[in-house]
């Protein structure tokens, strides 16, 4: 065993064709679309070259500023929710509930399992306005306040998707960092409480410096996704009213497939990758620095 | 290594290229748009009478897609050769175009002849596919829809209201309304184009029937002030609250039903609301609904004879999944659409030779289209793709007051000239 696994020409061609079959199904659409970004045109019209115009119209297009920063505005909101939620409920998993957290660890994490697109719809049937109001404006009503038309303005209309993609994933973060937790040796803790050190002295100098592999891997996790979100905004709000709740995935979608410029989609997605490369490459720098992983 | 992946890039382009070619169809697949509520009904009661036949070879299999998301759709499996036998396409008439330039639409002039039904179709209908589709008739008008406003009679009667001729007289009724309790237009913003569609309205009747037809053409731009003009005076039914309260969230079915139970006085609808009128959903009863042009703008080089036109979003059969079968179910289609049609209240492009009994908004309707001195579009119909997204995304902003008249008008106009 030891020799087949020991020898290096016996791993080549072990893992070989299935790295082979990986690569290409993942390298080669991504150079495709690479050289997409020089020509212009669709499969049904065909494609022209020219050159670096897309480059060129990126930079000046008012559509593409808007996607950017409501997509970086999106990105930073819904992943600071989701990790402080999350590990605010990790935390309450590990020190309040102990044993019987299974119930409730289980009822939190039931809105991750659900598809988005029904997540969706129920939070327009909640924040509905017309022609009747939804629960959330009825309650408004009731307390006093008049009913506000959520959907129908970029402003609320982003508070709603960051609530919604919030509630859906905070579960997953807290079973993620929960993981973390239970990876502290309980003997570090049970002594520092011995040394009579309260809630909060534990939290910030044993329980935080300890979990900070897996927070920085949940914070890769989360900005990572949280970048490239398209189907819950797309079933909310289809990126309106005007176009400011479109990320760019959801603009990209739409040069490419609704306005047949698959030339200019692909310069928009080669964007996104040089975003998430950057994300990734910050975070993978920065914990490297504190020698943590 | 660097060979290897070289060759089977290659080999993977080839295979992108070609596509797999399209086979005979074993079912009557009809891709529609989730809108459409009025052609499937139709279809259904041929299928179960007149085309029993046909059925029973090809049965007919509806799928539906949302309407802002049609053309893609259409397009994508266009390119992958794998559209179905029958679709529904051209929600933008420039897309539509696109797909006969690339021939993947049966030319129906020379289909409906082999089959001996070309007389069926109306030649009015004909000449609006062709306006509107490149030259070609390529498109079935399943629906032959004028424009115009539907209005509440019962409601007008209780309240000693008239039909307004003018557009200051048609503000004014605006206000009487609101003060008696009502909503003045139900209009869906989440739709956005029964919202632009007041815009040309206002536009063909101060300007002249081929003011939109320039700015298509590059001869004037929307943002010249003649045509601002136009969209702030919708603007201003917004700021007035004449759409009810929260109108960008109301969807298409939502605000018809706002009509059709008695809350909204008014809507902007085409004739393909007969459907939804003459139906057991019509709380008001048709009786009560009536029908009257978009009134004139006073001073306007535009007439209140003419109507906007259209032929809904069509249907239209592929020209490579044509087989023999599916020509007998386009010649069924032909012959007898147009009587089914009338059965249910609907008017349509087919011609129909059957006398149906018909409620008076049907009959104002069908004899409007009969005598009509000419027809005109609408506001996207002209414009390319990314225009008609603008257009129908940003409506709802403009009449809640959350971008003005001219704004409105460059971003559209910045479409049109980078699309």
């Amino acid at each position: 065993m030891n020799s087949v696994l020991g020898d290096k020409k016996a791993i080549a061609i072990l893992l070989g064709p299935a790295l082979l079959v990986y690569t290409l199904i993942t390298m080669v659409p991504v150079l495709w679309s690479f050289g997409l970004t020089f020509f212009k045109g669709n499969p049904l019209q065909g494609f022209e070259f020219n050159g670096i115009v897309n480059y060129q119209r990126i930079f000046t297009d008012s559509y593409v500023h808007d996607a950017f920063w409501f997509t970086i505005k999106y990105a930073i909101i819904t992943s600071i929710g989701q990790i402080i939620l999350g590990y605010g409920l990790a935390l309450l998993y590990m020190f309040v509930l102990k044993k019987s957290s299974t119930l409730v660890r289980t009822l939190v994490f039931f809105p991750v399992v659900l598809p988005t697109v029904a997540i969706s719809l129920l939070y327009q049937k909640l924040f509905q306005s017309a022609p009747n109001d939804g629960l959330i404006n009825e309650l408004l009503v009731n307390v006093g306040l008049g009913s506000v038309d959520w959907l129908g303005a970029g402003d609320t209309a982003f508070i709603v998707i960051v609530i919604m993609d919030i509630w859906r994933s905070m579960g997953f973060y807290g079973v993620l960092l929960f993981s973390g937790l239970l990876d502290i040796p309980e003997d570090i803790i049970e002594s520092a409480r011995i040394d009579g050190a309260r809630f909060w002295s534990l939290l910030r100098h044993i329980i935080l410096p300890m979990s900070l592999p897996i927070l920085f891997a949940s914070i890769i996790f989360s900005l990572n996704g949280t970048v490239k979100v398209f189907d819950s905004v797309f079933a909310l709000t289809a990126g309106g009213p005007g176009n400011q709740t479109t990320p760019l995935t959801l603009y990209m979608y739409r040069t490419a497939f609704q306005f047949s410029d698959y030339g200019y989609g692909s310069t928009i997605a080669l964007l996104l990758t040089i975003i998430c490369l950057v994300i990734t490459l910050m975070l993978f720098r920065s914990s490297r620095r504190d020698n943590t992983l | 290594m660097a060979g290897v992946i070289g060759v089977s890039a290659l080999a993977l382009a080839g295979c992108a290229g070609g596509g797999g070619g399209a086979s005979a169809p074993d079912a009557l697949t009809f891709l529609k748009n989730s809108e459409n509520t009025t052609t499937e009904p139709i279809l259904d009661a041929l299928a179960d009478g007149e085309c029993a036949a046909e059925q029973k070879v090809l049965p007919l299999e509806v799928s539906s897609v949302p309407q802002a998301e049609l053309d893609a759709q259409v397009q994508l499996l266009a390119s992958q050769n794998g559209l179905p036998a029958m679709f529904s396409a051209g929600g933008n008439p420039a897309e539509g175009a696109k797909l006969v330039e690339q021939g993947v639409i049966l030319d129906l002039d020379e289909a409906l002849t082999d089959l001996g039904v070309r007389d069926k179709i109306s030649e009015g209908a004909v000449s609006t596919i062709e306006k509107l589709y490149g030259g070609k008739f390529s498109f079935l008008p399943f629906q032959y829809n004028i424009e115009g406003i539907f209005y509440n009679k019962a409601l007008f009667a209780e309240n000693g209201w008239e039909e307004p001729q003018t557009w200051t007289e048609l503000t004014d009724l605006a206000a009487e309304v609101k003060a008696a309790g009502y909503t003045p237009f139900a209009a869906s913003g989440e739709q956005g184009w029964p919202l632009t569609r007041l815009v040309s309205g206002y536009t063909f009747r101060s300007l002249g029937a081929d003011a939109l037809q320039k700015v298509a053409d590059g001869d004037a731009k929307l943002t010249d002030p003649e045509y601002v003009e136009a969209a702030q005076a919708i603007a201003d039914l917004g700021a007035e609250g004449y759409f009810g309260e929260n109108v960008t969230s109301l969807d298409y079915d939502a605000a018809t039903n706002e009509f059709l139970t008695g809350n909204a006085a008014m809507i902007y609808m085409g004739s393909w609301l007969l459907g939804n009128i003459n139906s057991d959903a019509n709380a008001i009863g048709a009786e009560n609904v009536g029908f009257m042009p978009f009134p004139a703008v006073e001073g306007g080089a535009g007439d209140i004879g003419e109507y906007p036109a259209n032929v809904g979003l069509p249907a239209t059969f592929g020209s490579k999944t044509y087989t023999p079968e599916v020509a007998d179910w386009l010649g069924c289609i032909a012959e007898n659409y147009g009587n089914a049609a009338a059965e249910q209240g609907q008017i349509t492009g087919f011609i129909s030779d059957v006398e149906v009994e018909q409620n008076e908004v049907t009959a104002t309707i069908s004899d409007t289209i009969a005598t009509s001195t000419d027809s005109v579009l609408w506001f996207e119909a002209l414009f390319p793709a990314k225009a008609s997204s603008v257009s129908s995304t940003n409506a709802a902003l403009l009449v809640t007051g959350q971008l003005s008249a001219e704004d409105f008008m460059a971003l559209v106009q910045d479409a049109i000239d980078n699309p």
